[in-house]
């Protein structure tokens, strides 16, 4: 019976580049470091066996690495996403290869392998199939398995000794793997390793071998503790990741149901159950599948989904009980089960500032009932764009899009500063738009009109002749020679029009009258005032 | 045994306990003396469905309709559904008559029956301050699930009525509708200059619960969705006065 296993992934390869590409393997490979920022020093954070050879330590300053090597490959490092990519592993660890799994530090993980190595082929074997494993995921990992997990961090972090035996000690063997071991491989403070240097005291053989009551009055109980676990006279406890599991409620029945009112009950029994397991999680549901079994094998299955992550029972079996008509109960539903499918953070929610004022109303909650029923494609918001086209001054945007916020505060000395006067709005309030756009512009007939800048005298639209009383424009745009190079030379000259019995249009005229390059002088109809 | 009048005052006195002597506005006044003191509730009332159709099937009638609903949402509060059948609908020019592409959610609907079901959720949610829809089929019962709907919580309801036939009136159907307008476009104000002044509407109260109908003409919406009385009926003393003031100065 083994006790403990650790198994080192070290940031020799710069885990950054484990989401990036691969870095390529080959003879012309630059050396690869990253580099991270303390304090007014950009060091090395890390440094592969190739910068490593040319003499790179992590710590050195990158000017210097500069310098010494042309043609390196720097990227940033990313601490915190080394630490999320070690939890991961951890969890995937500990979903496949062994039940207790800690991490320990920013690069090292504990593997408890007590009755699970036979499992995998035995310890070597496992060792073997742990790191193959790494290898494809892009980690390069020391692998140590020893009886306590102070001595196969030991081991793992300086290997020499057990190399032949491929990182794996002996049962009952870790004294002696241990006694030439420095005595950092202790995972004391700085401090005290430096006191015990200054003291000749260099590898654990020697400090074991040293009465512990002076030792513990000197460094304090860490050194001594560290020893003994190390040792295997003291238990190391190991604080495991615990996987997340999918939140799940189910009910079975003694009797199938086959109603809709039986269902409509049996959801209203759950979906509270779900919601408290929730709040209990802190988590608000995006994606839900209520999976009913029915008695012969085939799963009926609801799935809704909501446009921002929410718990509330009322609101959830509203959305449930609207698509019970979709399940086909058949001879009768054994149970029923409601899968949280995906789920966000659902934290602390705004507050109203004043007290005198109502909260703004949530629109999430009718987003998703619409959703159900039309689907979030057939529904939308607009927003301007800053352009003179008609078709594209405004774009469709979702509904629940927050809202923009002003853009970054422009430096003091900036040129535009200078300009006071807030930005103007896309849409011009004083030009008169009409009420409905045509989709595309209609062709008009029989249109009268002066050249080169005149409304239309008459016009006849669908049939229909038209006499115009009177008449605004031309309102000039210009083709947008920035986004289509096509429209470089073209203009149209929009009329606002109304015509004898008060009916407003909004005309235009392709050419600007004088340059045949710019249209043909069609006119078209584009859309209607009310 | 109880005096009716006895009873009608400790109501009052109730109502005003449970919510602390406040009031919400019941109706979206016009603010033009000659429209709101002939309607029944002294304006819209805001609990309710009304129903708005243009005056003929011309595309420039529909519009007025359109620009006259959006007038109303925007004078109401909060955020607006408006609920289409094609989307031909002109961001740029609802915006001119107060209602912000903020405000504004657009949600298309397939056919008629669906978009009266979205407005009924969009009425029962109850954080919305108007719900608008755009059909061509409302019978009796429809509009009576949108006015039920409606009842009881502060969201207008709007419902655009579009023919559904060629030359058919489509306010002539039976509805449960509290107010049926009728819009049409009149010519512009006159400018002393060439150019189109500030659109006028022919606008007719074709029924409503509790009053009697009527016709005027108005002009068309500002930039916050008032409309306004053409000036030789709104107050003629105003112009006689300025043109006093101007020949004092």
């Amino acid at each position: 019976m083994r006790d403990g296993g650790a198994f080192i992934a070290r940031g020799n390869y710069p885990s950054t580049s484990f989401a990036g590409p691969p870095p390529p393997r080959g003879e012309d490979r630059a050396p690869l470091i990253t580099s991270l920022r303390t304090g007014n020093r950009i060091e090395i954070a890390a440094a592969c066996p190739a910068a490593r050879a040319l003499g790179l330590r992590p710590g050195m300053a990158v000017t210097q690495a500069r310098a010494q090597v042309p043609g390196l490959d720097i990227r940033p490092a990313d601490p915190e996403g080394d630490r999320a990519h070690l939890a991961s592993l951890a969890i995937a660890l500990a979903r496949r290869w062994t039940p207790t799994v800690a991490i320990a530090g920013d690069d090292t993980l504990f593997l408890d392998l007590t009755g699970v190595a036979h499992l995998h082929g035995g310890e070597a074997r496992m060792a073997a199939r742990l790191q193959r494993m790494l290898a494809r995921l892009g980690y390069s990992a020391w692998i140590a398995i020893a009886d306590t997990p102070g001595a196969a961090w030991a081991l793992a972090h300086f290997p020499s000794s057990t190399r032949q035996a491929g990182g794996i000690c002996e049962p009952g063997k870790q004294v002696d793997a241990l006694a030439s071991l420095p005595i950092e491989t202790l995972r004391v403070d700085a401090a005290a390793t430096e006191l015990l240097h200054r003291l000749g005291v260099l590898t654990i053989g020697q400090l074991a071998t040293m009465p512990r009551a002076p030792l513990v009055r000197r460094f304090g109980a860490t050194l001594a503790t560290r020893l003994e676990q190390a040792l295997g006279r003291l238990p190391e406890p190991l604080h495991p990741v615990v996987p997340p599991e999918a939140i799940v409620t189910q009910q079975r029945f003694a009797e199938p149901i086959a109603t809709a009112e039986a269902i409509e009950h049996w959801l209203g029994v759950l979906v509270p159950r779900l919601a408290a397991a929730l709040e209990a999680e802190g988590l608000g549901v995006q994606a839900l599948e209520c999976i009913a079994e029915r008695v012969d094998g085939v799963p009926q299955r609801i799935r809704i989904g909501l446009a921002r992550p929410n718990r509330d029972p009322a609101h959830l079996l509203r959305l449930l009980r609207r698509r019970i008509e979709d399940v086909e109960p058949g001879y009768g539903i054994d149970a029923i089960a409601l899968h949280v499918r995906r789920a966000a953070p659902l934290g602390a929610e705004p507050m109203v500032e004043r007290l005198d004022e109502e909260a703004a109303p949530d629109l999430a909650t009718l987003v998703d009932t619409l959703a159900t029923r039309i689907g979030l494609a057939a529904m939308w918001r607009m927003h301007p764009v800053e352009s003179d086209v008609p078709e594209r001054a405004s774009a469709r945007t979702a509904v629940l899009d927050p809202p923009e916020r002003g853009g970054a505060r422009a430096k003091i000395d900036a040129v535009d500063q200078l300009d006071r006067s807030p930005a103007l709005h896309p849409w011009h309030p004083e030009w008169p738009k009409p009420t409905r756009l045509l989709r595309r512009p209609e062709r008009l007939d029989h249109v009268v009109a002066e050249l080169p800048d005149h409304a239309p005298r008459r016009f006849t639209w669908r049939g229909r002749p038209h006499r115009v009383v009177r008449a605004d424009g031309p309102e000039r745009v210009h083709g947008e020679w920035w986004k289509h190079v096509a429209e470089a030379e073209h203009v149209r000259d929009y009329f606002r029009v109304e015509d004898e019995e008060g009916r407003r249009y909004w005309l235009f005229r392709r050419g600007d009258g004088e340059r045949s390059a710019t249209g043909d002088l069609s006119w078209y109809l584009h859309g209607v005032f009310g | 045994m109880a005096d009716p009048a006895v009873l009608a005052q400790l109501r009052a006195q109730l109502r005003a306990v449970e919510t602390k002597g406040f009031r919400r506005r019941p109706a979206l006044p016009f603010g033009l003396a000659p429209i709101d003191s002939r309607l029944a509730d002294g304006g819209l009332r805001l609990d309710a469905l009304h129903e708005i159709a243009a005056g003929t099937s011309d595309m420039a009638d529909d519009c007025a309709a359109t620009l006259f609903l959006a007038g109303i949402a925007a004078r109401a509060w909060g955020p607006v559904l408006w609920v289409v059948r094609r989307r031909d609908l002109f961001a740029p020019g609802l915006a001119q008559v107060g209602l912000d592409h903020k405000r504004l959610i657009y949600a298309e609907a397939a056919d008629d029956a669906e978009l009266l079901a979205i407005m009924e959720e969009g009425l029962r949610h109850r954080g919305l301050g108007a719900v608008i829809g755009e059909a061509k089929r409302a019978d009796m019962t429809a509009t009576r699930r949108l006015q039920l709907a409606a009842e009881g919580g502060r969201t207008i309801a709007l419902l655009m009525k579009r023919a559904a036939r060629e030359g058919s009136d489509p306010i002539a159907t039976p509805s449960a509708a509290v107010t049926r307008w009728r819009v049409t476009s009149a010519p512009s104000t006159p400018l002393p200059v060439a150019g189109v002044g500030r659109a006028r509407w022919r606008l007719a109260l074709a029924r409503q619960k509790g009053g009697e109908g009527f016709e005027t003409e108005v002009e068309a919406c500002d930039a916050t969705g008032r409309c306004a009385l053409p000036s030789p009926v709104a107050d003629r003393k105003a112009v006689a006065g300025g043109s006093a003031n101007r020949r004092a100065a």
